[in-house]
């Protein structure tokens, strides 16, 4: 079975320009009519990929030769603004990124990354800007994402990343699907909504 | 930390558990569902073969697809129409209760749940749409979420989640008329940038937002996540009880002083500790008008679009990009930029207000012939008691196309779309890249008096004229 662990990821990267990227971007509305997941991969910053005739641009990053299959994204700041479909983390996730490194994501974006096990992690703008041109100049070199550590090495470089140590601690043990631990407690949801007065129509 | 506000009472009174992870587990008291970002969920239950553990605190509507120039089903577009039977069904089988199109009650998930009476002070709130924020409105602590959290809510009641801090946003001074809640809510977005909220939840206090309607306390907290702040909200007071009393899901005539004793105990006291307080002076406010590509380039209708040079070295490389999007030249005026499509309408803007506000505008004046107006009621009684109050008419006579409820032009999933590089006036709340449905088209966002008024000269004006005249 896949390990639900996230400790360790190495692979390489691309820089994805401008801070304040919007959900909207990252995967247009149009794509949302789909009653399932399966296919976001495909319309990831479909926009931006594609022109209007739906021609390949060819000097957008994700297109370009040296970045293909990419395992990181490096972002921004404010990376993820804006609507909080998870459809955007999943384009993401079923385009083959496993994690997105960047100076600053929106909460909700940050959020569904995490329910989908995607780690998120920040960096200083300097340190962006380093990896950024390290990746520039070395895109087929990987990078090793090491959250037990908090660092990100490129090549003889190393940078200290940070990530809540509540999210942290749900990838490095695998309960970043929640799903378990919050079922686990049913008796004490049961009292809380005992407790509150408006589930119980304030009798 | 933050201490004694509405958001730590809440919480503690909804936090079930501290998870091994170190994050919290919270009980949701109202779970509002769309057909757009629920699906996967109940598939995700089925596949687990799970139940909905309280389908009575789950309600559904549908809004983001629904086309509002024709509702006739089954609709033309055959996506959409799936996603609507998907919905009928997944809340069919699981026992949800849903506010379809052939119910009076449908409308977009943010109006229609504090129409209906289900948005209620010291809740906790979830829904899978950022703009959750505007059941703040109330009282509760209300916030939008992904579909594997919606999956969560169905299933156990309650979500993992990670505190907030707490920041106060005082507002102060008299409005100027012609300015609006939304104009406030864009000059705290300017002020404290998109991601200033990235962190915290806001509230709003202070004596403007004392004195405002529930209908313009929700435009405020509505646009919170458009300052980053996952969570807005307002302290409830009488105008909060009055707004609520009689409604259908209110507590009954018998029980409502035992809510409201309760609800007054949830306000923030007045010796609350916050982490951070801000104040904002609404009395020399102009109508503010977004010019960019984010809901925080904006400027007052008096001002120009800036130049890089006039502004920090970091945000320099940004105004370039936005100016290169909309094709604007720094330093133009905002007042005079042509537009071709006018919206009033959307969760921000959509209320029975917003239309009166127009209207008011629009009474016995027409529309540009360059410019394409639409009115889109926020839900079916929206529509309803606007058409009683024959604003329909008005809109009609100036030339204004009046439209069923839904969240049309506010995004691009029904076929309300800008065209190639369309400029439009609006009134909602989101000016991305692309948002409007064409990748090159450009939103100018606005209260829905300015729309009102740009819609009439056909350019950006300052509707402050027409109030005079
Ligand atoms: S009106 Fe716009 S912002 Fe509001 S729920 Fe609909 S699409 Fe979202």
């Amino acid at each position: 079975m896949e390990s639900l662990k996230r400790v360790h990821i190495t692979g390489t990267a691309v820089p994805i320009p401008g801070d304040d990227i919007d959900t909207d971007r990252i995967i247009p509305a149009r794509f949302l009519k789909e009653i399932t997941f399966e296919r976001m991969g495909e319309f990831l910053f479909y926009d931006v990929r594609f022109d209007a005739s739906d021609n390949i641009i060819e000097d957008y990053p994700l297109n370009l030769p040296e970045y293909q299959n990419p395992t990181f994204l490096i972002v921004g700041q404010n990376f993820g603004c804006g609507s909080s479909r998870e459809h955007a983390p999943q384009a993401i996730m079923r385009f083959g990124i496993q994690a997105v490194i960047g100076e600053s994501f929106a909460e909700i974006f940050a959020g569904n990354c995490k329910a989908i096990g995607v780690p998120v992690v920040t960096a200083s703008a300097e340190d962006i800007a380093t990896l950024s041109d390290y990746v520039a100049k070395n895109p087929d070199q990987p990078l090793d994402l090491n959250l037990e550590s908090r660092t990100v090495s490129a090549g003889d470089k190393v940078i200290q990343v940070n990530i809540a140590d509540e999210r942290l601690s749900a990838f490095i043990s695998g309960t970043w699907d929640a799903s378990a631990l919050l079922k686990a407690n049913l008796d004490q949801i049961k009292q809380v909504g005992e407790r509150l007065p408006y589930v119980q129509n304030f009798a | 930390m933050s201490q004694r506000t509405l958001y730590n009472k809440v919480w503690a009174s909804h936090k079930v558990a501290t998870l091994p992870t170190g994050q919290d587990q919270v009980f949701i008291g109202l779970h509002l569902v769309h057909e757009v970002t629920s699906p996967q969920a109940f598939s995700m239950l089925r596949e687990k073969g799970s139940k909905v553990r309280y389908p009575n605190r789950t309600f559904a509507t549908m809004d983001h697809i629904v086309p509002t120039a024709n509702q006739i089903r089954p609709f033309s577009d055959q996506q959409a129409e799936l996603m609507a039977q998907t919905l009928a069904a997944n809340t069919n089988e699981f026992g949800i209760k849903f506010f379809d199109l052939a119910t009076a009650k449908q409308g977009i998930v943010h109006i229609i749940g504090p129409e209906l009476g289900l948005t209620q002070p010291g809740m906790t709130i979830a829904c899978g749409d950022s703009h959750t924020s505007t059941h703040g409105a109330f009282g509760s602590l209300a916030f939008g979420i992904g579909t594997t959290e919606v999956r969560d809510v169905l299933e156990t009641q309650t979500l993992s989640l990670s505190s907030l801090k707490v920041r106060l946003i005082n507002v102060t001074g008299e409005l100027r008329p012609g300015v609006y809640a939304k104009d406030i809510v864009l000059k705290i977005i300017q002020v404290l940038g998109v991601k200033g909220g990235i962190g915290y939840a806001y509230e709003y206090g202070g004596e403007t937002i004392r004195r405002m309607s529930m209908d313009e306390r929700m435009t405020i907290c509505n646009m919170s996540i458009e300052g980053g702040a996952r969570i807005g909200y307002i302290n409830p007071d009488q105008t909060t009880y009055d707004y609520i009393k009689g409604r259908e899901f209110a507590p009954p005539a018998d029980k409502f002083d035992t809510a409201v004793d309760y609800w007054n105990s949830i306000a923030s006291d007045s010796d609350a500790e916050y982490d951070d307080i801000v104040h904002i002076d609404a009395s020399s406010l102009s109508p503010v008008i977004t010019w960019g590509i984010t809901p925080g380039q904006s400027v007052g209708i008096e001002d120009k679009i800036p130049t890089p040079d006039s502004v920090l070295a970091e945000d320099r490389k940004s105004i370039e990009e936005a100016c290169a999007h909309m094709k604007f030249t720094p330093g133009q005026d905002i007042r005079g930029i042509p537009i071709n499509v006018a919206f009033v309408g959307s969760c921000t803007n959509g209320r029975i207000s917003d239309l009166r506000e127009a209207a008011k505008i629009l009474q016995g004046r027409q529309v540009a012939s360059t410019v394409q107006t639409i009115v889109v009621p926020g839900s079916q009684q929206v529509k309803a008691q606007a058409e009683a109050e024959g604003l329909d008419k008005i809109f009609e006579a100036a030339g204004a196309e009046w439209r069923g409820a839904g969240c049309s032009m506010c995004l691009a999933m029904n076929p309300d779309k800008l065209v190639g590089d369309q400029i439009s006036a609006s009134s909602s709340n989101r000016n991305f890249i692309g948002r409007q449905g064409s990748a090159t088209g450009r939103t100018l966002l606005m209260s829905p008096a300015m729309v009102a008024a740009a819609a009439i000269e056909g350019c950006v004006t300052d509707v402050r004229d027409y109030i005079r005249s």
